[in-house]
């Protein structure tokens, strides 16, 4: 079980959290035309490294926030938790 | 029965304690402080059980964690549990345990005739015999192999016993209380540090309690009790015994399971059995100490043959003797100690010492007291069947290959040591990549993943100097780094015997002729010769090795075989042991019950059940319930012997006639609020939503982003910036973690913020033709004309002094409201309600005759907004805004989504009116098709149409928009059904939605 540290919160154990995809993805902008290939990247394809991985969490249990987590998707270790707002 | 293999005056249990139990019916007396193990011993028993595969004759081979054999199956209040291990369980006053695994009885074994088929059973023989014909499989293979195998019998009663959980904070966790574990939390805990010391053992000390050695002017066993008692006297020091540290997690979880009252004849009524710890810790000191391996014999597995360690814990712990002739077989100086033991208590032991010329301090302790040795020489076999009578042996030449004249030694027990194997299974867990140490012949931790640090001897650090300096720096560096105070502990003087260099001498060759068994895995029945056969076959890797051949894959996990494995198969192989390398090491260290595992989380307890206010109300007039995600909500109301059928017909039927009444607080409710809360709901629903009124209700549909239905619920507009959504049962908390991602994530500049009020708000429907006369009787005060009060509109009102929103929504597509008051005056409501509908036939009606009324309606719900559908499926195109941008617009041009045959909802009534349709069915057009038949569609929801009296159901199918009036057949292979459906509208009743503009 991971030990994550919310912005909002502090150190909590992973089951107050759910887990929220990849957050370098970026919605494409309401009301603007998109590209099918666009729009199908965004919707649908995802990188799958072994390594970092920046990705969304919800402290779901807690403050009800969306951050984000800087994770190594095969040692678990976690570098740095960001708020929505913040940039690596 | 006399204890005739116990000693007087030597022993840690006490003695003032006598304890009677029984073993496959018998009683015998041991003492407060005997394992099951040392209390058998103690009385002369030394068969316990017959082996896995062969049904051999089995006894105790070790004293703890270790042991292969002693299975038991336990009897206590009522309870069984099976595959106890004896050399664990402690006795108390009448506890009663029976050998596992032989049939009839444990002296006399019908499945013994095994080890004389035994060219039938090598390895990998489940794999090649039972694969064929692959009809026996199930009626005469697996019925047979699992009588035959196996150990205990699992209990199929309901587990009366208490567990727990607990999750505890720690700077330090120490896993194991021998010398290393002691020193390392000792100077820990003195520097500051919030330190938990775990013990598995009743007894705290590890080796300390059994070896001859002085630290700082005392004994090690006094040393170990000063300071065990100095630690539970400091407040920033948890000390427990019976507990073990069996998984290593990520980011530093351990996890531990403490046994209470085990060992308890009457525990007190609501202590937990077992507690399961949850502990992250800062960092992690694994003090697991070490474990004897076993040389290889022929016939080694017979009782009898046990570890020297294990002989000598027995002596000094509880006072008995493994045996009163007793032979030492090593390869190393630790097992003269268990010599030199045996001959301090009177029994003159005989040492087989595979080393040629070895010279110590403890050997001439050993020569000086006359003790007998035989440098090079083995133990080539045991003899005896149920117990040890003699040994066969022989010199062995220098290069171990070759064997000397067989002679036959008189002795009653073998006790066998080939050095040790660090325990590095927690540090192997928490991702440590061990490496191997030649000095020692065993793997070791190597570079930490997480915070860990091993110490003594499960470092592979065997002498106690190295150990205490090593352990005492680690506690206080340790503590240092967490606490930042710099107090150090001075490491305390030692006296100990200097060992000198083992043997690299694990397995003792056949002599000519002879085919023994030599048991390498003991609990599996592994033999040297199973290995062979696995390598001749072409098996490499030891991964595969061991799946084939089930080396180190029972209960005991291999920890007295897995080294000797490695060794075997480096050595035919010709490789050495790190190439060959060491199967992965899995949580949990020792077995662990499910009930500690599953803890308090129970029956009821398993998840939070949420109930409505009105539920006392529901209950007391009969509502049978049924659980709707985490809620309780009433199914139906019983009415004498009513069915369910029954009921909900007459309770929808009810409402289409008069009024109902339903509790609907279960609906998800999120408020909005904000200037921007507009906007927001015009990007989350597919409709348009900038021009509701204020008072006004819409119905919204909402989308994920790749185009598929996610929910839909109506949205209240309460004053200029305020708005009240509701959304389905299921899908209350993922649409408010939805609404928050886009509002946080997504689009932060709109000024909106939204907030569960799921459980503020008790809510009742009233549908029925009825109930807008009961809505003037129960608002004497409002206008609740068509007029002033039209479908989706929205009113506040007093009810009886009690503040109400009402809404005129409708599920039931009958004229309806609903009405939502604050939680605590819901039953209040609820009650005024059903006083005021007396004279309008108000019944209450359940979530059964809901979905009937719904159903027959065409109003989709769950089952059709299933994940898989877009809103062209369920016919809510029309909601789908050409003019505006909305969550999951983009992707509705996919050519799948506009195809012209694109499925759609319909009604589907059977064509005799009478057979029920069952949900999931599939629908095909030629119900003596070849198979694969194309299927056209399934059946999603279905019900008894209280208005036409005959089965309806709802259907998503194929080009579903051209099918109506035709001929399908509805197909459950599950229930064995075929039935001949006419396809309809989905709106079977009221098509054109008149009633609930009443
Ligand atoms: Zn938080």
């Amino acid at each position: 079980m991971l030990f994550i540290k919310c912005p909002y919160c502090g150190d909590r154990s992973q089951n107050e959290f759910a887990y929220g995809g990849d957050a370098t993805v970026k919605r494409p902008e309401i009301n603007k035309e998109v590209s099918d290939k666009d729009w199908d990247n965004f919707v649908y394809l995802r990188k799958s490294p072994r390594g970092k991985h920046l990705e969304f969490w919800h402290h779901v249990s807690g403050c009800r926030q969306w951050f984000k987590i800087q994770r190594d998707t095969s040692t678990h270790e976690i570098f740095k938790t960001f708020k929505v707002t913040e940039e690596i | 029965m006399s204890q005739d293999y116990r000693l007087d005056n030597i022993g840690l249990i006490n003695r003032d304690k006598k304890v009677s139990f029984k073993f496959n019916g018998k009683r015998y007396y041991g003492y407060e402080g005997d394992t099951l193990a040392s209390a058998l011993i103690a009385n002369g028993v030394h068969l316990i059980g017959r082996s896995f595969k062969y049904h051999r004759p089995r006894g105790f081979f070790g004293s703890g964690v270790d042991e292969p054999y002693a299975k038991v199956q336990l009897y206590k209040n009522g309870e069984s549990e099976p595959n106890v291990s004896a050399t664990e369980i402690e006795i108390f006053e009448g506890l009663e345990s029976e050998s596992v695994n032989c049939w009839p009885s444990v002296n006399f074994d019908v499945g013994a005739i095994n080890n004389f088929l035994n060219k039938f059973l090598p390895a990998g023989f489940y794999y090649k015999t039972f694969m064929w014909p692959k009809s026996f499989w199930y009626k005469i293979y697996e019925p047979f192999i699992r009588k035959a195998a196996g150990f205990g019998v699992v209990s199929v009663k309901h587990d009366k016993d208490r567990y727990e959980h607990k999750y505890e904070y720690c700077d330090l966790i120490v896993a194991g209380s021998g010398p290393a574990g002691l020193a390392s939390a000792y100077a820990a805990a003195k520097n500051g540090a919030k330190v938990i010391l775990a013990e598995d053992k009743p007894r705290f000390g590890g080796s300390l309690l059994t070896d001859e050695v002085n630290i700082g002017n005392q004994s090690g066993k006094d040393w170990a009790n000063k300071i065990i008692n100095e630690l539970k006297g400091m407040q920033n020091v948890t000390v427990k015994n019976r507990a073990q540290v069996f998984g290593y997690y990520d980011h530093n979880m351990l996890v531990m399971s403490e046994r209470l009252t085990d060992h308890l004849a009457k525990p007190k009524k609501y202590t937990p059995r077992q507690r399961l710890w949850y502990i992250r810790a800062k960092e992690v000191v694994i003090s697991s100490g070490s474990i004897e391996r076993p040389i290889v014999f022929g016939n080694n597995d017979t009782p009898g043959v046990v570890l020297a360690s294990a002989a000598k814990e027995y002596l000094k712990v509880y006072g008995v003797l493994v045996g009163k002739k007793p032979l030492i077989f090593t390869n190393n100086d630790s097992a003269y100690e268990t010599a030199i033991e045996f001959k301090k208590n009177g029994i003159n032991p005989l040492i087989f010492d595979s080393r040629e010329k070895p010279s110590s301090e403890i050997i001439n302790e050993a020569k000086n007291l006359n003790i007998e040795i035989k440098f090079s020489h083995v133990v080539v076999s045991a003899k005896g069947y149920k117990k040890v009578k003699s040994a066969e042996v022989s010199k062995i030449s220098k290069d171990k290959n070759t064997l000397g004249k067989i002679e036959n030694v008189d002795c009653d027990c073998i006790c066998v040591s080939g050095f040790w194997t660090p325990t590095i299974h927690l540090s192997s867990q928490s991702g440590n990549r061990t490496k191997f140490d030649k000095n020692i012949d065993s793997f070791v931790p190597n570079q930490p993943k997480q915070k860990e640090t091993t110490v003594g001897s499960a470092k592979g650090t065997f002498t106690l100097e190295e150990t205490l300096k090593t352990s005492f720096e680690t506690g206080y560096q340790l503590s240092k780094k967490i606490t930042n105070n710099d107090k150090k502990i001075l490491t305390p003087s030692v006296v100990e015997k200097k060992f000198t260099k083992h043997d690299k001498f694990w397995c003792v060759p056949l002599p000519k002729g002879k085919k023994y068994k030599r048991f390498i895995d003991f609990q599996n029945d592994v033999t040297v010769s199973d290995i062979e056969l696995a390598l001749r076959e072409g098996y490499r890797s030891i991964e595969h090795v061991k799946r084939y051949t089930t080396l180190g894959m029972a209960t005991d996990q291999g920890k007295t075989s897995n080294l000797n494995g490695l060794q075997l198969v480096s050595s035919i192989e010709d490789k050495i042991v790190p190439d060959v390398g060491h199967t992965t090491f899995r949580p949990p260290y020792t077995p662990v019950t499910i009930g500690t595992i599953v803890g308090r989380e129970i029956g009821k307890h398993s998840k939070p059940t949420r109930k409505s206010p009105m539920h006392t109300w529901h209950k007391e007039n009969n509502a049978v319930f049924v659980d709707a995600g985490v809620w309780l909500r009433p199914r139906y109301y019983k009415k004498g012997n009513e069915t369910l059928f029954q009921a909900s017909k007459r309770e929808a039927a009810n409402v289409r006639k008069n009024v109902g009444i339903c509790d609907v607080t279960t609906l998800g409710k999120i408020d909005i609020k904000g200037p921007d809360s507009a906007e927001f709901l015009n990007r989350v629903y597919t409709n348009a939503w900038l021009k509701l009124p204020i008072g006004k209700a819409r119905y919204g549909v909402m989308l994920r982003e790749d185009g598929m239905l996610m929910d839909d619920g109506t949205t209240t507009r309460i004053s200029e910036n305020h708005y009240h959504m509701t959304t389905t049962t299921a899908q209350a908390a993922n649409i408010l973690s939805h609404l928050e991602y886009y509002l946080q994530v997504v689009w932060p500049e709109l000024n909106v913020n939204v907030v569960s009020t799921t459980e503020q708000w008790a809510g009742a429907a009233l549908a029925g033709p009825r109930s807008r006369d009961l809505l003037k009787k129960i608002f004497t005060d409002l206008d609740v004309s068509n007029d002033n009060f039209p479908f989706m509109g929205y009113l506040e009102g007093n009810l009886s002094g009690v503040h109400a929103r009402i809404f005129r929504i409708s599920f039931s597509g009958e004229l309806a409201y609903e009405i939502n008051v604050e939680s605590n005056n819901g039953n209040f409501m609820w009650e005024k309600i059903i006083q005021l509908g007396k004279e309008f036939e108000i019944q209450p009606y359940g979530t059964e005759a809901l979905s009937t009324l719904r159903i027959e309606m065409g109003h989709v719900a769950g089952p059709e907004l299933d994940g898989r559908t877009i809103s062209y499926d369920v016919s809510l195109e029309g909601m789908l805004s050409k003019k505006k941008d909305f969550i999951g617009k983009r992707s509705l041009n996919k050519p799948a989504f506009i195809a012209k045959d694109r499925q759609k909802i319909v009604g589907l009534v059977p064509i005799d009116k009478k057979t029920s349709i069952p949900e999931g069915s599939h629908l095909v057009k030629d119900v003596n098709a070849k198979l694969p038949n194309p299927k056209l569609g399934h059946i999603s929801s279905s019900c008894w149409s209280v208005e036409f009296n005959n089965p309806f159901s709802l259907a998503i199918l194929k080009d579903g928009k051209n099918m109506i009036g035709q001929k399908l057949f509805a197909v459950s292979p599950l229930k064995n059904k075929v039935i001949p459906v006419e396809v309809v509208s989905s709106h079977y009743v009221d098509p054109k939605g008149e009633r609930v503009r009443s």
